[in-house]
């Protein structure tokens, strides 16, 4: 009696028939993946995500500046240095400021503080923090592609 | 065969004086042969010889031998898939044309689309067309798309060709976005922008759940379009792969499938006639075994044995469909061309990195998103964007009423159906945005709310919300799911036109509510 513990045998024909056919699914999919592969980038165009921005002592304390082509404002306050991206977190338009210290997002009208926290609009999360550092030869550096905790200060 | 028969076969067909005066007269009859050779059969006076017109003919058998005269008439299909398939070709021939001189790099792509427009022999005329002609391909594809449904187009056995003309108006989207990228000028790169980093938005979920660390769809899908983390180079290629390659071959393919299925699932729905004479219709399960002989009819689905009656209706797809077709066609090339003549595609500056545009709008079918997106990046651009497509691919399998294929609105119930929703879309989509624009949302009032909160409560869900449960309520109150399937359809189609028509004249510089673009700000 066939049952569960002795299944009714599939006739060897049968079952080398659908093998070959499982088997050569299974290859086609393993090609298709293997070829989607290719596009999905492995080494990235941009050359090196760290800018120098010059000398620390250009950005004075309590100055703020902007680099519209790095996308960013350097703010000194009392702690330190800090890096503010301009780039919004929503869609990735670049938010200016306005008179009033804010900033506001010209895409779907996302608000941020002037520290870069949500005040309104679409935006998910605050503005980034990019890292700061000190190069050997004393300028001070962006990594653009390295976020940081807001509270980071960089301290010259 | 003997050699002697070989040699007997040629002698007995003409008498042969053999040398030049055969080549003589084989010369002169070259066009007449040609021609015989060409169209195998006589001229198309009689009903088979009209079928084989059609038959015989690579190009023209895609129409059937016979067509039921219903089908001619314009209400039928007012013509509309054929004007969404004239205009790709029309598409395709200067999309080619253009190919010619545009240059996909970075440093040459604005140039080279300058020269289309300013130098280039026709160029401008060209690139005109080709810009209003897929502006009209979207709209055309959106609306063969409401014709097929509110026709009940798509139930048994069509509920397949829906799902592939699904497909099609996916990759109609996918060859307009991208498309748009192609000119490289502010607006193409801001909209490609905002585009891909839609594509990204998964990552808002997936940050709010604290994942995204090990499980980053949306980066994938970002860098997977634009091979960077920014609109350059590498985005350009790709985009232009997809567009001249890849996605209008991939239209084609899935074409040929769609006006295949056409045929096979018996024509175009029309309403069936009563036919008094032929018993009811059974199904194959039913039947006993030892009935089973009959050929062919047992595997055409439906109800086959209408077949025959309804023949008597048919007329030859030769001529009739042919004019209509060939006049459409004429129609459609003759609007794009004076298009073309009188509007110029627009061009903006170069595409700058540091600056947006302000306002950056996407192309009139995407701002309805676009507004959606306001609200939250991944509902608006991703969420409710599968759900609608999800949602409209699965009508034919929810909705499986038999009766009524053909018939406008499924009648009387059915229109008044979709009237009160149409009304209820209006309502609803302009009060909520009415809201949204006068009291802002929930981030307005509660400035710490977790962004997860406004992903699953935003005006968009609500939107979504409100219509899905007005058409579960018609599906109670009428017993039906063809008219809940109308009611959910209007709605969100009446929703979408609304959204469109606010974000294009309503919405302004940093996405402000203005009442019409001459109260922007000048800067
Ligand atoms: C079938 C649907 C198609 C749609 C909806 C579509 C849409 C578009 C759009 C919106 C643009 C931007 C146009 C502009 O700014 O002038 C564009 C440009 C272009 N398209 Fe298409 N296209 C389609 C088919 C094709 C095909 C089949 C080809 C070539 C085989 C093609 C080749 C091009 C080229 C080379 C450009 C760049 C020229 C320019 O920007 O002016 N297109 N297309
Ligand atoms: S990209 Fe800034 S609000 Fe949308």
């Amino acid at each position: 009696m066939p049952g569960r513990l002795e299944p009714e045998p599939i006739p060897r024909r049968d079952f080398l028939g659908l093998a070959a056919v499982w088997s050569a699914v299974a290859a086609f999919f393993a090609a298709a993946i293997g070829a989607l592969r290719l596009p999905m980038p492995a080494v990235f165009p941009e050359s090196n995500s760290k800018v120098k921005l010059g000398p620390p002592d250009a950005f004075r304390p309590g100055s703020q500046t902007h680099l519209p082509e790095q996308k960013l404002w350097v703010v000194h306050d009392e702690g330190g240095l800090y890096a503010l991206s301009t780039v919004c977190t929503h869609l990735g338009c670049i938010a200016g400021k306005e008179k009033s210290g804010e900033f506001r997002c010209p895409c779907h009208g996302s608000v941020f503080s002037k520290e870069g926290k949500v005040l309104g609009g679409p935006a998910p999360k605050a503005l980034g923090r990019l890292a700061l550092s000190l190069a050997p030869d004393g300028q001070l550096v962006c990594d653009t592609m390295t976020a940081v905790d807001p509270a980071t200060r960089l301290k010259v | 065969m003997t050699p002697l028969d070989t040699q007997s076969a040629p002698a007995s067909e003409a008498p042969r004086p053999g040398g030049m005066s055969t080549f003589l007269a084989n010369l002169l009859d070259v066009p007449r042969s040609l021609y015989d050779s060409i169209v195998r059969h006589g001229p198309p006076t009689s009903d088979r010889t009209k079928s084989q017109t059609v038959v015989s003919n690579f190009f023209l058998h895609v129409l059937p031998a016979h067509i039921h005269v219903d089908s001619l008439k314009f209400w039928a299909t007012c013509g509309l898939g054929i004007v969404t398939g004239v205009l790709f070709g029309l598409l395709c021939v200067t999309g080619i044309l253009l190919m010619v001189y545009y240059k996909p790099s970075v440093a040459e792509a604005y140039d080279s689309v300058k020269d289309i427009v300013f130098v280039v022999p026709t160029g401008r005329f060209m690139r005109n067309i080709h810009r209003w002609a897929a502006h009209a391909m979207v709209a055309f594809v959106i609306l063969h798309m409401a014709r097929v449904f509110y026709t009940s187009a798509y139930k048994a056995p069509r509920q397949f060709n829906w799902l592939i003309g699904m497909v099609l108006f996916v990759l109609t989207l996918g060859m307009s976005f991208t498309g748009y990228l192609l000119p490289w000028d502010q607006l193409a790169y801001w909209a490609i922008t905002i585009g891909a980093n839609i594509a990204q938005s998964p990552r808002e979920l997936t940050d709010a759940l604290g994942v995204t660390s090990w499980l980053d769809v949306g980066g994938m899908q970002k860098e997977l379009l634009l091979g960077a983390h920014y609109v350059g180079q590498e985005a350009l290629i790709r985009f232009y792969v997809l567009h001249v390659m890849v996605l209008p071959l991939a239209t084609c393919i899935v074409l040929g499938a769609h006006m295949w299925r056409v045929r096979k699932d018996g024509g175009l729905a029309r309403p069936e006639k009563p036919v008094p004479a032929v018993p009811p219709p059974v199904s194959v399960k039913e039947l006993p075994a030892s009935t089973r002989s009959w050929g062919l009819m047992a595997v055409v689905k439906g109800q086959s044995p209408h077949v025959g009656a309804e023949m008597e209706d048919a007329v030859p797809a030769y001529p009739g469909a042919l004019y209509a077709i060939a006049a459409l066609s004429m129609l459609t090339v003759a609007a794009s061309l004076v298009l073309g003549y009188l509007f110029d595609a627009p061009l903006k500056e170069l595409a700058a990195p540091t600056v947006p545009e302000n306002p950056a709008k996407a192309p009139w079918y995407f701002l309805g998103l676009q507004e959606l997106v306001s609200y939250s990046a991944f509902m608006g651009g991703v969420g409710i964007p599968g759900i609608v497509v999800l949602g409209l691919g699965l009508i034919p399998y929810l909705d499986r009423e038999r009766e009524d294929a053909g018939v406008w609105f499924s009648g009387r119930r059915g229109r008044t159906v979709a009237v009160a929703s149409a009304l209820f879309a209006v309502a609803w989509t302009v009060l909520q945005l009415w809201f949204t624009v006068r009291f802002g949302w929930l981030r307005n009032w509660y400035p710490e709310i977790p962004q997860l909160a406004i992903t699953i409560l935003n005006p968009g869900t609500v939107i979504v919300a409100v219509f899905a449960l007005w058409s579960i309520a018609t599906v109670q109150l009428t017993r039906s799911t063809r008219l809940g399937a109308i009611a959910l359809f209007t709605c969100f189609l009446v929703s979408f036109a609304i959204l469109t028509y606010f974000a294009t004249v309503h919405r302004g510089p940093n996405w402000d509510f203005y009442w019409w673009p001459s109260m922007w700000p000048r800067h």
